[in-house]
């Protein structure tokens, strides 16, 4: 990567920052709990993309290992919440 | 060259990412905020892992990003099904412009 593109990978992101505020104020002002259950989702997917970055821009491979970790436990966190919100519990 | 279509899919993943959390800001209801958001961050994120993957090539970062991609574009349809059907069975009203809710009448098994 020469200078151009590592300057293009550090200004990237400030734009997936700004969507996370974006996702931040859909969670502290979310009328149902729906809402706020998507957007914690939808901040954990956008987490992945930031780890991706951060693996482009250190060169460490672990921030991936981060990355998997982060939404597989997003993917069983959305899935416990939509049994509650369904009004079952979690083991049936 | 293979950077630079790198970062070109990293462009399109942004705007994706930026788009679908504009839609989850903007949209009046709950239905129409998970059908935006979910469409619009799984690719948007999906691209920029095929960006990193083009510019780093096969060491150990790409093959973890394909796990890390597939798995995304695995999980997230069956995420956002199950997370629809709670959110219909809690009792979250529809906004006022909808015309017609046909899983209204399905009986809950």
């Amino acid at each position: 990567m020469n200078f151009i593109h590592s300057e293009f990978v550090s200004r990237a992101f400030y734009i997936i920052l700004l969507a996370a505020i974006m996702c931040l104020f859909r969670i502290i002002r979310g009328p149902s709990t729906a809402d706020r259950v998507v957007a914690v989702h939808i901040l954990g997917v956008m987490m992945v993309g930031i780890c991706a970055l951060l693996a482009l821009s250190t060169g460490h491979s672990w921030y991936i290992d981060i990355g998997i970790a982060w939404g597989l436990q997003a993917f069983i966190c959305i899935l416990a919440l939509s049994k509650n919100l369904e009004g079952k519990g979690i083991d049936d | 060259m293979i950077n630079t279509l790198g970062l070109i899919f990293i462009s399109i993943g942004l705007s994706f990412d930026i788009i679908g959390c504009l839609g989850l800001v903007r949209l009046p209801n709950v239905y129409n905020r998970l059908q935006a958001a979910f469409k619009c961050v799984t690719i948007g994120t999906s691209n920029i892992l095929l960006g990193v993957l083009l510019m780093e090539g096969f060491n150990s970062i790409g093959m973890k990003i394909l796990v890390c991609a597939a798995f995304l574009i695995f999980t997230a349809p069956v995420a956002a099904h199950a997370l629809l059907r709670g959110a219909h069975r809690s009792g979250v009203k529809m906004c006022k412009e909808s015309i017609v809710d046909q899983y209204e009448n399905v009986p809950i098994t």
